[in-house]
């Protein structure tokens, strides 16, 4: 008898895997929802002490301060909250948790992807809620504007978290390095994206930078979308650099997944 | 009919460099399991146990050597191995922001069992490893044998022929080792499961493995049966205490009669010995010096622990052979209460 156990072997598929880990990921988000909701005071402090004074120094109307900032605000949400998940993984790789699951038959591109595609969530949950949020202050929704919006935000975002998760496996269990890479980075590109406030009257180093800045071209395209002007060049490129970076972020991490242990 | 050994080990080596000087976690391991066995692989911290079983589970690559696992490579067909194994890992098995049953369920998808099989599957794992007051918390709330106890659950979900523990008892109580046991000698009569487990106890070696490996700062250095190592390396030790300390000199001759150890006089008034069968020899020997007027007031048979063994094996103990692992510690402290814990506990 041939010692290989075709009866009892499980076949592997990425997609089914893929939805597997996915789903697995949800699961503490679906169970507590409130997560979601405590995650989103930062941003509500920035649009709650930060718009106040945009308005000051600006003299418009808050109803247009609010187009201008929130689809920015959208963005840093997914920055701090997407940019961070890496720190999960990390938690469980030390925690023995992740061990278990590359033991388990699952391809190793779907531990990655399906841990990516769940970032796909908190991102749209919490864009709405800030979406409501400022609507009675003015802030005017385009429906098909805010939908193509949140799926830019979503690739974003998968871009962004695939990058956070190669990070983690890349520092291993230097919880230090993970912060220290990802505060280093996440900061320069926050204010260089033109997120918190117009890079027009920076100097030209800082504008020449956020050219090459793909947050800035996500940031400048849904401020295009939200405003309904779903034509616009500006709309595409965002819709580049998302797609770029959701790439580039999956392929980085489907290699350190690969090479994790 | 014949078939290959589920586990065929060539030379596994596993260097790690730390801090520029070179660790030998794993040196020249060349073994082979049959079909069905249950193998312990025993030995102090830091003697390399994890580090084997994380190779032959595809976890790590080996520096050198290679391994056949359920007739896969596994360096060339890491996927085919991974989908006929199970692994219990040394640390937490659950994802802390994860709920119990919600991570088995996932276990039991990531499996390829049906959603309803996984259901059925968790419940009963639930019920017979006590998790129900649990189930819905999630991992974190969990106390150390709580999560000990989800970890073998999940490592049992599926029926794999080949099932990898690493310590799987560390941190249990008496009932939940009982328990642990009892699910994988289930395992072994209905799916024939081969079990590649790892402990710090002798007596779990003892009781329910076939053949026992130890290992000791990389290597092998034993490789039998838990009841040759016992009888070939060490023993029973037996202590019988007497009135008065002429008793005791008496009692030496008497008892020296029964065996070819030696009979020393041990403390005040009494005699002790250490050897293999004490079960047996301890009432013969008080049955014998009743016969001599010699009335014995207390005897124990302590069995013995990994402890004798490593002793008899490299003339260090456990403990010394541990140090410089700075971690870890109190797994070598768990080895005395833990032992006494199952010589009275009620099991089959
Ligand atoms: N990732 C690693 N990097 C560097 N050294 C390691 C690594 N993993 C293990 N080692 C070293 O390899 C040796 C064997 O470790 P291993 O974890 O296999 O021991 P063990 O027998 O499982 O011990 P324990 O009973 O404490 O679990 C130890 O000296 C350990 O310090
Ligand atoms: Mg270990």
């Amino acid at each position: 008898m041939s010692a290989t156990e075709t009866d009892t072997a499980v076949k592997s598929t990425p997609t089914r895997d893929t939805w597997n880990v996915l789903r697995r990921e949800l699961k503490p988000v679906i169970r507590d929802p409130f997560t979601l909701i405590f995650s989103l005071v930062q941003p509500l402090v920035f649009l709650g002490l930060f718009a106040p004074l945009l308005v000051g120094s600006s003299g418009r109307p808050v109803g247009e301060t609010l187009q201008w900032f929130v689809p920015g605000v959208l963005v840093m949400i997914v920055l701090f909250g997407t940019g961070a998940v890496g720190s999960n993984l990390q938690y469980e790789m030390m925690t023995g948790s992740h061990e278990r699951t590359l033991v388990a038959p699952l391809s190793r591109s779907s531990l990655l992807v399906g841990r990516a595609l769940k970032e796909i969530a908190p991102i749209v949950v919490q864009a709405l809620i800030i979406v409501l949020i400022a609507w009675p202050f003015g802030f005017t929704i385009h429906a098909p504007g805010l939908v193509i919006g949140l799926a830019l935000l979503a690739v974003f975002g998968i871009g962004l978290g695939s990058l956070s998760y190669s990070l983690a496996l890349a520092t291993k269990d230097r919880e230090w390095l993970f912060w220290g890479v990802q505060q280093t980075l996440i900061f320069p590109l926050l204010i260089l994206s033109g997120m918190l406030l117009p890079l027009d009257e920076g100097p030209g180093w800082m504008r020449a930078v956020a050219v090459v800045n793909p947050i800035n071209w996500v940031v400048q395209a849904e401020r295009m979308l939200f405003a309904g002007d779903l034509g616009s060049v500006t709309v595409l490129w965002g819709w580049v650099a998302a797609l770029a970076l959701a790439a580039v972020g999956l392929w980085v991490g489907i290699r350190s997944m690969r090479r994790s242990s | 009919m014949t078939s290959e050994p589920i586990i065929e080990a060539h030379s596994l080596t596993k260097r790690f460099t730390v801090k520029k000087k070179t660790v030998e976690a794993v040196t020249d391991l060349t073994f082979q399991v049959e079909r069905g066995a249950l193998v312990a692989f025993l030995g102090p911290n830091g003697a390399g146990k994890s580090t084997s079983l994380r190779m032959l589970t595809t976890l790590m690559p080996p520096t050198s050597g290679t391994a056949r696992v359920v007739g896969h490579d596994i360096l060339k067909q890491p996927a085919a191995v991974r989908s006929s194994i199970g692994y219990v890992g040394q640390l937490t098995s659950g994802s802390f922001a994860q709920r119990v049953r919600d991570e088995l369920l996932s276990q039991g998808a990531f499996y390829g069992m049906s959603a309803a099989a996984s259901r059925t599957r968790a419940d009963e794992l639930i019920e017979s490893l006590d998790l129900a007051p649990f189930a819905t918390r999630s991992v974190q709330q969990l106390s150390g044998g709580q999560k000990r106890r989800l970890d073998i659950a999940l490592g049992l979900m599926h029926a794999p022929p080949l099932l990898f523990l690493d310590e799987p008892s560390t941190g249990l109580d008496p009932q939940s080792r009982a328990n642990l046991w009892q699910h994988i000698l289930d395992l072994r009569t209905e799916h024939g499961t081969t079990v590649f487990l790892t402990t710090h106890y002798l007596e779990e070696a003892d009781r329910y493995a076939e053949r026992v490996m130890v290992m000791d700062k990389g290597r092998v250095i034993a490789d039998d049966t838990a009841t040759r190592l016992k009888s070939h390396l060490a023993g029973d030790l037996l202590t019988l205490s007497f009135a008065t300390t002429a008793d005791a000199d008496a009692a030496i001759a008497v008892v020296q009669t029964l065996t070819d150890r030696e009979v020393a006089r041990d403390g005040q008034a009494s005699v002790t010995l250490t050897a293999p069968d004490g079960d047996a020899l301890l009432p013969a020997a008080v049955r014998a010096l009743d016969a001599a007027g010699l009335r014995v007031d207390r005897a124990t048979g302590v069995p013995p622990t990994l402890d004798d063994v490593f002793l008899a094996l490299t003339g260090r103990t456990l403990r010394e052979a541990g140090e410089g692992e700075p971690s870890d510690e109190h797994q070598d402290e768990n080895t005395q209460p833990a032992a006494a814990a199952e010589k009275t506990g009620v099991q089959r």
